[in-house]
Order: structure tokens, then sequence, then C-alpha cells
């Protein structure tokens, strides 16, 4: 079931079964049945860790998202909330509670596990409302790092990037500093720290710190990550505002994939059986399908540029219908078993197989449309630097042809990013064209967006076009299909996170002083001592002679979110021949252009008039 | 024995811990007629299994009826009015608590104290033969058990018995036995007997709660199991007199104490007796008994089997045979060989007996003869893993250093065992034996984490009480001996320094506490609030720092607050934070109090969208205009003034066309203007707000052709030349699906643009063929890719216009 996480060279599975660990401990300290009681939030993260029927077989009879108002009927001997510590899930917790005494009398046990932390707040706020006597237990369940893939781990906090620049409320970079020390008792601590950005800056002060906290009690591993980088969302702000080109951002960025899951149209799938993908819903509903590298194909699939998705899978379909001729050339009994035996994985490859192909005509129906490319050669006009300091004519036609917000505000300050800043009529200009036709209510949202600097008026030099010279951001010939730069996640531009990835190993920082003095926040470079005894040994002369030196580990943490596109730009790095280190990604938050602009915007609905 | 006291039970209360615990007294007046009274005050003395003087103190309290020991090794005194008192080893008064109302106003006249599965438990028996338990003095709560019916007279004899994990009582009346649950049950149970009782005078519960002892007044011993199912042995006493004290003897028998005479009765009927000089107290153990006397502290137990084997006269049991091949093989005989060759089979065995025998053994010498034994034998096993060997030497130095009579732990190995070696050091610590503790520790290699550190940590927080030593000592004391130690919480220190009353030394310690959480709650504890504020800012945790400002909120003056965190900014944007979540009227007040004007008028904008009617929510946007021009946002100024004056204008319309615009856009107000066919207003109002003329054209024709008006947008686009080209009129024709209508623009598309257009109403071929004429192969390349691969002939048509364009070239 997780035999995914633990292809890499960091072994997540053994992270995935310390919380599936803790999470039983958690169920078994409450005797006798239990009705689990969701907040939505965490019912998809707590499915990569725990499956429903490990639950059941630990007395988890019933399983109820946590909603205002009564839990339906049951006849369980313990309620048991599952939540994170948000004020806004409190009400509803004690109206359940409340509801379920007066029905029940005090005949049930209450539990509450905040996930990943205890809120003092929310504790108080149970006790305002009266409830928080009745729990037995009022516990935290420390889940903080899902593990997605081997590769990939992500806290899946959708509203971190919006705390911590609008609300400047750190609470969840202390939660990704636990998460950090949760993996540096696992896999070792991580000698050599690197960050780039503010908030970068206070994650890292903060681990040092936690360090000289804990460090009686540090298990004594030799490390097994050796470099820690820390990149701020802020650094590179434009990444992820761009249309991922690669397979698996394109899904992201016209599907959506939820804690490695995507939902898609039922009539469109012909893969006939489920044994392809996950667990199979209702048939009329979306279908769900699971997508990680548990499943071959995709794993060789997912990082390629679209353009290359259809000729891999017709070489792909050609091998398997090859695979299946052997049979003809099968004669003796040997050969007919040996044939045999290999069946299932083939019926399982050909499912595989036909779901991608499925997969990717509704991707490409989608990615061929007018609205889709129009954009996208806006994108990249953009990147260019092409006309990017006067009013945009598609952007203009977006707006009035009223085409949804999110994806004005994206092309918009896609501009924005790319020309240093508007001058200040221009944005005036903007700002007053989505106002008059999208409404007085996204006044706010406008604002949040100035705030994080996401739009902003020209100041200073215009730095941006000498970064992209110095960092090789925009690059002309990408071969789509067979590429050689990590530009070609995004045909053309190389994310500039990744970027900074890259040039720290190969040829080093120091380089790109000027550059990294460019961009916003501090320069990070720390070294965590560890005892002599547990360091890694130099490479020793027998390695250098047959001149294999196993490469680095690098840890890169994206603090606000990190897209599948550069995800794949990692991996692409890790994979070529001599890469001086393979790239191990964990993130507050898995995003796209369109629900980072999401979580940024603030939505007001009006209450409806009085009439009187 | 360290003392000279007569251990006589009716001139003392004596509570004596079990596993080697210490020793209480304290004189008893309850016997004594009121006359002979003697009017001070009572002492309390407490001592170790040696007798040696660990503390005394005056009792100042009520009547005292009787005196025990926690498991935690807390003193516990029950007074008459049923409340508990609870003393350390030190005699320093932890903490009390009552058996509740019934208890005080009925008096207790009899009192168990007992181990419950949840820890120690207390029964008290009040005057109207009820009894009131408590299952753990940790969490106190007061089970009142079923009354006996008809009851009259005190009962005879009770105990408390521990069956399916909960306490029972089981109370003698008159003949009859009845056995109480907590859960308000009263059973009469009868124990088989050969002649009936007519009264029960004495109950005894052997130490594992399985077997059960009876004296009756017709002189039988009764041994049976606890649930009284089975019978071992009646034993007639031929005495009358009701034993002072009937205990177990481990669980192998039993022993009553008459005035000089101890019985000891086993299951078999055999018995014998012991006398007395002098009074004894007994206290029963898992693996014996203890008998206190004045002048000595004996142990009787039945004699382990592993002894039993090797030192028994004539025994052949091949423990035996080694002992006796080792002392042979130091005489330098030969016959040493032949015991071993006698053995060679079962030489493991023996060496396992050995060992074992080792551990029974109180005298070091006897010991060492048998671990030699057991070396011995050890040389002739090839495989033999030696762990067993080392841990009971460990073992027996750690017991014989804890025996010695300076210490007056005299634990037997089995006790040890039962005990737990992490207990043993808790109560050397407990004693204060720190630097045997840590010994000990040292010895055995435990972690620092659970060892050393931790006992040093207890040593600290020891220190910091001592009074008459100055603070800097104290600090440096413990700073040079805890310094180079990891693990050891400073804040419990610093928590014992506060608690003795020592603030300026508990700070000073306070400051080596690496933890935050730690730290914190302590700083607030002692009343250094701001303090506590920075280093739970520096902490980055928060919800500490959350912690501490409901603190300070609850124990400040509103202001002060305020001016106390504005200067932290990090605090001050968490309770920002919390208002936004909690109390938008204080967030008010904060933006207010610090003229952050923006973000005052965002709240205003934000409220406007909650007000129901057009007034209020006019004049929220008023104020939001007012914010936004102080704080000089130009845009947003003119923004809301838009806003403002659009609300008005949507109020007109609705009252003169009769339907709803409000809350709708600029852009959306207009558009339905268009689409109702309301024309001059739809003018009149992209005057008054300006729209741009492109977005305007756009929307004019998106409206119309939406409303199906084709004759208004043909109209519309000769009215003069569209500023957005005529593709746009060609899309929304197709967009509302009318192509007879989208032909009549074509014409008038830039050439640029033709194709698409073409391509976009379906005519393929026409497309094709002005891509052909324009001499554009990528158009060409456009239309291929729309083509499928149903429409052939066009497919092959446009691949010989691309043959002959590459051709022409």
């Amino acid at each position: 079931m997780a035999s995914h996480l633990s292809s890499g060279r960091i072994n997540l599975a053994v992270l995935r079964e310390s919380y599936r660990r803790e999470l039983l401990e958690c169920l078994d300290r409450c005797t006798g049945s239990k009705a689990l009681v969701w907040d939505d939030a965490l019912t998809g993260p707590f499915s990569l860790i725990a499956e429903y029927s490990l639950l059941k077989e630990h007395g988890a009879d019933k399983m109820y998202p946590l909603r205002p108002g009564q839990l339906p009927r049951n006849n369980v001997a313990n309620i048991i909330f599952i939540c994170r510590p948000k004020l806004s899930l409190m009400d509803s917790v004690a109206q359940n509670v409340h509801r379920e005494e007066e029905t029940a009398g005090c005949m049930k046990e209450f539990h509450i596990f905040f996930v990943p932390r205890k809120s003092m707040l929310c504790e108080h706020k149970l006790k305002e409302l009266g409830v928080h006597g009745c729990f037995t237990n009022i516990d935290e369940y420390c889940l903080n790092l899902i593990p997605f893939d081997y590769d990939l781990l992500s806290m899946e906090m959708e509203s971190s990037f919006k705390e911590c620049y609008l609300q400047n409320d750190e609470t969840s970079l202390f939660y990704t500093v636990q998460a950090l020390m949760t993996l540096q008792t696992l896999y070792g601590v991580i000698p050599n720290i690197y960050g780039k950005g503010e908030l970068a800056k206070h994650v890292v002060d903060m681990m040092l710190r936690m360090r000289r906290e804990t460090v009686s009690t540090e298990q004594q591993i030799t490390p097994q990550i050796d470099n820690l980088l820390i990149l701020d969302r802020m650094v590179d702000p434009l990444t992820p505002l761009l249309s991922q080109l690669t397979y698996e951002g394109l899904i992201d960025e016209l599907f959506g994939i939820q804690n490695t899951m995507v939902k898609l149209p039922p009539e469109n799938l012909t893969t006939g059986d489920s044994s392809g993908g996950g667990p199979q819903e209702g048939s009329s509903e979306m279908k769900k399908l699971t997508l990680n590298s548990g499943e071959q194909l995709y794993a060789e699939l997912r990082d390629k540029n679209f353009s290359a998705v259809g000729a891999m899978l017709s070489r792909k379909a050609k091998l398997i219908s090859a695979q299946f001729d052997e049979r003809h050339a099968a004669k003796t009994v040997g050969e007919i078993k040996q044939f045999v035996s290999k069946l299932p994985h083939m019926q399982a490859a050909r499912t595989s197989l036909s779901t991608h192909v499925s997969i990717t005509e509704m991707v490409k129906e989608r990615s061929s449309t007018d609205e889709f490319l129009d954009a996208l050669h806006t994108q990249q006009d953009f990147f260019k630097g092409l006309d990017t300091d006067k009013a945009n004519p598609y952007i203009e036609d977006c707006i009035a042809r009223q085409e949804p917000i999110v994806k004005v505000l994206r092309l918009i300050c896609i501009q924005c990013m790319c020309n240093n800043g508007f001058r200040q009529k221009l944005l005036d200009y903007y700002k007053r064209e989505v106002i008059q036709t999208y409404g007085f209510e996204h006044m706010i949202t406008i604002q949040n967006l100035e705030a994080v600097r996401l739009l902003k008026t020209q100041e200073g030099s215009r730095s941006y076009p000498n970064i992209r010279k110095t960092l090789r951001l925009f690059v002309e010939e990408v071969k789509e299909q067979n590429p050689s730069d990590i530009a070609y996640v995004y045909s053309g531009y190389a994310p500039l996170s990744v970027r900074l990835a890259q040039f720290l190993h190969r040829p080093g920082w120091r380089s790109i002083t000027e550059v990294l003095s460019l961009l916003p926040g501090p320069t990070i470079e720390e070294v965590q001592q560890i005892p002599i005894g547990l360091r890694k040994r130099k490479s020793s002369i027998t390695s250098i002679q047959s001149g294999t030196v196993e490469p680095k580990v690098t840890l890169v943490l994206f603090l606000g979110g990190v897209t599948y596109a550069e995800i794949s730009a990692l991996r692409f790095l890790s994979q070529l021949e001599d890469a001086p280190a393979e790239y191990l990604v964990a993130t507050t938050k898995l995003i796209n252009g369109t629900n980072w602009i999401e979580s940024i915007m603030e939505t007001l609905s009006p209450k409806p008039m009085n009439p009187f | 024995m360290g003392w000279n006291v007569e251990v006589d039970p009716e001139k003392f209360l004596i509570a004596v811990a079990p596993y080697g615990g210490p020793i209480a007294l304290m004189r008893n007046d309850r016997n004594v007629p009121k006359a002979q009274r003697v009017a001070t005050k009572p002492f309390i003395n407490i001592y170790t299994s040696a007798g040696r003087d660990i503390a005394h103190f005056k009792w100042e309290s009520g009547s005292v009826i009787h005196l025990a020991w926690s498991c935690k090794e807390d003193l516990l005194c029950i007074q008459d009015d049923g409340v508990v008192l609870v003393y350390d080893i030190f005699g320093n008064i932890k903490r009390h608590f009552s058996m509740g109302q019934d208890a005080k106003d009925l008096h207790v006249i009899e009192c168990q104290v007992f181990n419950s599965y949840q820890g120690t438990g207390i029964a008290v028996l009040t005057t109207t033969y009820r009894l009131f338990v408590v299952n753990n003095i940790d969490d106190v709560r007061i089970r009142r058990l079923q009354a006996i019916p008809g009851m009259e007279d005190a009962p005879s004899c009770w105990a408390m018995l521990n069956r399916d994990q909960s306490p029972h009582a089981l109370m003698a009346s008159q003949a009859e036995l009845f056995l109480l649950d907590q859960t308000g049950k009263c059973d009469p149970v009868t124990p088989k007997m050969t002649s009936p009782a007519s009264r029960f005078l004495a109950i005894s519960v052997s130490f594992n709660n399985k077997y059960l002892a009876l004296f009756t007044d017709n002189q039988l011993l009764w041994i049976g199991s606890s649930d009284l199912q089975s019978v071992y042995c009646e034993l007639d006493t031929k005495c009358t007199m009701v034993p002072k004290q009937l205990v177990w003897c481990g669980t192998g028998a039993v022993v009553g104490y008459w005035e000089n005479i101890l019985l000891l009765a086993g299951p078999k009927k055999d018995w014998i007796k012991y006398t007395n000089e002098t009074p004894v107290y007994l206290l029963p153990e898992a693996d014996g008994l203890r008998i206190i006397g004045q002048y000595s502290h004996e142990f009787l137990q039945r004699v382990p089997k592993a002894i039993e084997d090797i030192l028994k006269i004539g025994s052949m049991a091949s423990g035996a045979l080694l002992y006796e091949a080792i002392k042979e093989f130091q005489k330098g005989s030969q016959r040493a060989d032949e015991y071993i060759r006698l053995i060679r089979e079962t030489l493991d065995e023996a060496v396992a007996q050995c060992i074992e025998a080792a551990g029974h053994e109180w005298e070091p010498s006897k010991q060492k003869m048998l671990l030699r034994a057991a070396t011995f034998g050890k040389c002739f096993l090839t495989d033999y893993s030696p762990d067993a060997f080392v841990n009971m030497c460990q073992m027996l130095r750690v017991l014989n250093a804890v025996r010695d009579y300076n210490i007056g732990i005299p634990l037997t190995y089995t006790q040890l065992e039962k005990l737990t070696l992490p207990v043993l050091i808790d109560r050397l610590v407990l004693r204060r034996h720190y630097c045997l503790a840590i010994r000990i520790c040292n010895y055995l290699k435990l972690p620092e984490a659970e060892g050393s550190s931790r006992i040093l940590a207890h040593w600290a927080c020891y220190k910091v009480q001592q009074k008459h030593v100055p603070d800097e000592e104290v600090a440096h004391a413990i700073a040079s001996k805890l310094d180079d130690m990891s693990g050891v919480s400073y804040a419990d220190i610093a928590n014992g320094a506060f608690e003795g009353g020592r603030v300026k030394l508990a700070l000073k310690l306070l400051d080596h506490e690496p933890k935050a959480a730690e730290q914190v709650p302590l700083l607030m504890k002692m009343k250094k609030d701001e303090l506590a504020l920075l280093k739970a800012i520096e902490s980055g945790d928060t919800d500490l720092v959350y912690t501490v400002l409901r603190n300070l909120r609850e124990n400040m003056p509103s202001g002060d607050f305020l001016m106390c965190i504005r200067t932290k900014p990090i605090a001050y944007n968490l309770f920002i934070q919390d208002c936004r979540q909690q109390n938008r009227k204080m967030l008010q007040d904060l933006y207010c109090q610090e003229d952050s004007f923006l973000e005052q008028a965002n709240l205003r904008v934000v409220d406007s969208y909650d007000e129901d009617s057009l007034e209020t929510r006019l004049s929220c946007l008023l104020s939001a205009h007012e914010g936004y021009s102080k704080a000089k946002c130009d845009w947003a100024t003119k923004q809301t003034e838009e806003q403002m004056r659009l609300l008005r204008f949507q109020r007109q319309l609705e009252d003169e066309l009769k339907d709803q615009y409000l809350d709708l856009s600029v852009h959306q107000t207009i558009y339905r203007l268009v689409l109702q066919n309301k024309h001059r207003h739809a003018e009149n109002m992209r005057r008054e707000f300006k729209v741009p003329e492109r977005r305007y054209w756009w929307l004019k024709i998106s409206a119309l052709a939406q409303a199906g008006d084709w004759l208004e947008l043909e109209k519309f686009s000769k009215s003069k030349k569209s500023p957005i080209g005529y593709e746009p009129f060609v899309e929304v024709c197709i967009q509302n699906k009318n192509r007879f209508e989208a032909q009549k623009y074509l014409s008038r598309v830039l050439p640029d643009n033709k194709v698409t257009c073409y391509i976009k109403t379906g005519q393929l071929e026409q497309a094709a063929e002005i891509a052909f004429e324009r001499k554009n192969d990528e158009e060409l390349s456009t239309v291929l890719a729309k083509c499928g691969t149903t429409n052939r002939g066009l497919t092959e048509k446009i691949h010989t216009m691309k043959v002959q364009l590459s051709s022409h070239r």
C-alpha cells in the first residue's frame, strides 16, 4: 500500500509508519466503539496515513464530517473529534457535544485530538462554550509533514501563506519547524542549512533554537539528509502563477489534484475496470484516481512536458501489445507458464495505459482551447519581456468578456512581476477595470495582492531582466521531447526557485551573490554541528577511484507552497547523469496559480438587502 | 535497631511500609483511660527500617486513629473526623483531604489502608458501621458501600481485598460474612467449615489477594482462597484469645500473634511456635513477613527453593553438587572433577540454580561462595550466555548497598524484582541518598536522562530549599554540577526555588532552562509576565505567546496591556489575529488607536457587506472612504466613492425600472440594462462611470447577442468603426449559436484573423482557401488540425495546398 514511499534514497515509509503508530496509540487510548468526527480539511491527508479498514480494526465504526448541529444517531461509546486547532471549528464541536449529551445523557465519552497541535485558544473557546469539561481526552496528534510520494512531503496547510504574509501569524511556521524536527529525529540532524527569504530566516532561527532545546534527547543517527534548502515563496512568486506544462502540472491546473487524488468525469474514462486507479465511487459521480509513483507508467509520465506524453504513450502501447503477442511465440508448457505468470502485471499495465490515454485526451481537449492557448501565449510574451509596460489587450478582452477573475488576476500579476511593478497609472487602470467589472467586493482581494506584493508599483532599479539573464530563466531552445534543461516544464521558462536549488550545488551560491542580493529577504547559510562519530566519511579513496561519488541528498522546503512543475524540474535535476544532488521536496502546501490566488483572495458576499 | 522503642501496638500507632520502607510511630492514647493520659501533644517519629531516626514532629492536629504509608512512601495520618493528612518521609506536610461529610459527621472508628489497582486506597468505618472507600488517594473519589442488613453491632472484623480489579470489603457480622462491592451489592458469603463459628474474630488477606485466613471464636484458624471457594486447612489453635495480629507470611503460611507467641501455620496443618520476649509488630511482604521489635528487625520467609536445593543436607540437586565441587576445588581436591562429571548433563541448570540461590542469600560471603560455584560451573560450558550471572552480580551489589544499615532498605531479591530498579532509585532519591543513587545509575550504566541527570535535578531541587545557603552559592553549586549534564530540567529546580520563596535564585536558574515551554509558565507563575512574553516570542511558539497574552490581559488594566504589547510586533500581530477572529470591536479600537487608517477602512468595507440596508451600508462605506483618504490611498478613496455612487444609482434604477440591480458591478449593471433593452439607461451609466470604450463594445455586443437582438447588434456594428475589430462579433454570434448572423461580419474581419474566424464558424473549406491565398502554411496547419479524422476530402486538399505552397517557395 505504501510501497511508493520507500523507493527513494530517504525511506519515507518510515515516517508514515511512525504517524500510523501514533494515530493508533491515540485511538487505542479510548476503549470501546468509536465514532470519528472529522474536520473536512483533514480527511484527505489522513487517508494517506491510515486506510479506513485500519481505523475500523481499531474500533472506529462510524465516520462523520464535522458539521454544526447534531451528529447522526449512533450508539458508540466514544465520540472522537479530529480537527485542526481553528477557532471556527470549535462552535460545531460544542454543538455536537451539547446535542449528544441532551439525547444520550452522559453515557458517552468525548475526546478531541488537535492536529497537529493543541491550542490554548481553542481550549479556552471550548471552556467558554461550556464543553471543556465534557472531554475525557484533550490531546494532540502531531501529523505535520505528510508523505505524498517517495520524494514529496506536504503539510497541506492551505492558509499558511495568507496567515504568514497578510496576518503576520507565523503559527504555521512553528508547525513547519516541528515537522523538520520530526524529520531530524527519524533521519538524523541535517548538517547544512541554506535558505533564502524572510520566512526562511525565521524558520532557520527557530529550528536552531529548538535543537538547543532538545539536544539532550537527540537520537544518535548518522544524517541521511545532507542539505536543507529553505525557499520562501516570496523569493519566487512568479513561478506558481504561470501555467504548468508538465503532465502532472496540467492535470492539476485543469482538474485539480488533492492529496494525490484527482476527480475526473467518468464518461471520458475508458478503463472499464478500476483496477488501475483508486477506489471507485458511485458511477454517476466523478471518478477518483490516485496518482503517485506506485503506478509505474504515471511515474514515467508525470514529469514530462505534455507535448512529449502522446509519443511516449504510443511507444508504451506498442510495447504492451508486443508483450501480449509473445503468447503466439510461447510453444512449450514452460514458456506458456512464464507468459501466464506475467499476465497480471501486463494487464495492470494495459489498464494503466488506457487510463492515461483517456486522461491525456481530456487534457489535450482542454488545453487546446483558445482560452487556454491565448492565455499561455500572453504569459510567454510576458516572461520574454515583451510589452510588459502597457495595458495588455488580451487581459483587457478577458476582463471585457468577464472571464473568471482568478485567471485575470493571475495574468495581471504575471505581467506585474515581469515588469518589476507597474507604473502607477497602469496599476490603477487594471485595478479599476477589475472592480468595475467584477464588483467592489474584490476591494480587499486587490489590497491583499498588493500587501503580498504580487501587485506593486515600479520602484528602484529594474532587477528582473538582470535576474532573468543571470539565472537563465528564459531559455529559447527547449527540447520538450528530450529536454536538457529544467525550462522544459514551462516550455521555455525555468523556475527561479529550482534554479536557486541548482546553483546551490553547481557552481555554488557564491557565484550568484549579486542576484541573491536582488532577491527579497536575507540569504542564510548555517551549519549544524554533528558528533564526529556520526559524520559521513568523506568519500574514501576507493570511491574516487571507481568514480562513483554518491550524490548528496538535499531537502528543499518551500514555505508558502510549491507547484508540480517545480517538483518535476527538481526530479529532472536529480535524474541527470553526474547530478551533484538528489532532491527531496517538502512544502507547506501543493499549489497552482489558481488555488494560490484563491487562498490570497478575500471573498465578500453581500447580505441580501432588507426590502423594508 | 538504631532505636530504643518498645514496639507495642497497645501503646503506639505503628505504620511500617513494605519493601523495607520507613516506620512511623505515634503515641496512642486511645486505649489509655482519660485520667491517665499525658497532657502533652504526642510526637510522630519516622525511622528507617533499621530504626534510624529520619524525622520527628509534634502532632498539632486532631485525634489520629490510624497511621499508614502509601505506595509512594507518603505517611497518611487518618483522623477520627475523616480527615487524611499526607506527610512526606521527612515529616513535611504535603496536603490533606477528607473522607467526606458523612465520615466527618459520624466519626470514624476504624480504618484500613490497602493497595488497589489504582494506587493506595483508604477504607474507613464510621460509627454507623458504614464503610467509605477511596480507591486512590491521588484521585479522591469517595464511594459509600452498602450497609449490611440488620447489623447492630460493630463488625467483629473486616478486611479489604481486590477482586476483578476493584476493591471489595469483606465484613463479618456475628456468624455471617458479607462481601461488599463498589456498585452497591452486598452478598452474604459462607466459607466451608466443619464446625460453623458463631463469630469471626480476625480476617487476613494475603499480599497477592489470592488467599484468606479467618480466625473464629471456636479457636479455629481457617485457611482458604480469597473467593472462599476452596479450603486448605482448618487448624484448632486451642487459643481463645483474639490474636493481636493475624497476617500472612508471603503466600505460604499464616502467622497469628498472641501475647508473646507467634504461631506459624501452613496449609497442611503443619505449624511452628516462636516465642517473643518483647512486643513486636508484624508486616506481611510478598515473599515473607517482617517482624519489627524493639531490638531487631527480622524477616521470616520460607527458604527459597534454590537455596533449599543447594544447601539441604544430602541434597542431590545439580546445584548442590556444583557447590560441593567448588568447595573441593578450593581445597585442591580432584573430587571437584568427579562432582562436575556427575552433573555434566545438567550443568547449565546447576549454574542457574547457584546464581538464583546467591540472589536469595543475605550474607555477602555466602553470596560470593554461590557465585563462585556458578563461575566455576560456567567454565565447563561452551556457549553459556553470561547475562544472568552479570545481572545477578550487579543486582546483589545494589542490594547489599541499600541493605546497609546506614541506608536501611532491607530488600530481598524477589522484592526488588517486584519493586523494580527505577522505583528503588526513586526511593533512594526520596531519602536524599543522591550520591548512592547516582553511583548505582552510573554503575548500571543507565542512560543519563533517566539516571544521573534526573537525580541531580532532584538534588538541585533539594538544594534550593536549603534556605541558610546564600543564592549565589546555591546557583553556583547547581550550575557547576549540572552544567555538563544534559536533560536536566532547570525549570523544575527553579520551581522548587520559587516555592521556597527564593525568587531571585529561581530567575537565575530559569535562565539556564533551554525549553521555552517550561520556562514561560513558571515565569508567569512568578508574575514576571513581560519576561515571559519575551521568552515566548523568542521561541516562536505562538500558542505560548497566546497563553502569556491571555494571562496579561486578565491581570493588567487594558490600557497598560496595549502599551505593553505594542512595542512587541509579534505579540501585537498575534493579538490582532485573535481579535480578528473573536473580537472585531477590539480590532477596530486597536486600529483606531494605532492610526492604521487603511486597516480601519478595510474593516469598514468588510462590515458594509454585513449590513442589510442601503443607508447603513453607505455609512460604512463613507467611513471607509474617510479612512482611505486619511491613509492617502487615492485609488481606494476614489473607488469607494464610485461604489457609493453606484449603490445610489442602482437604487434609483430599481425604483424606476422595478428590477434588481443592487450588488451588481458597474459592468454587470450595464450588461443587464442592455439585456433588457434599456439602451438609454445603459448609455447614461456608461458616461456616468466612464467605462472604457473597448470594454463597452465587448459588453454591448455580448449582451445583445445573448438577448438575441440581432437587429440591434447589426445596427451597433454600423454605428461607427468598431474599436475591437469584428472578430468579437463573429465570436458572440457563434457563442449564441447563430452562424447565420456570424456570416454578416466575416467580411469585415481583419485579414490576419479571417482564418480563425472561418474556423470558428465551422467553414473549414473557406478557411483553408483563405489560408492558401495568404500563402500561410502555419494557418493551413491550424485548419488541418481542426479537420480531425472524418473530413478526408478536405484533409487531402489541404495537403495538396501545402505541397503547392512549399514548391512555390
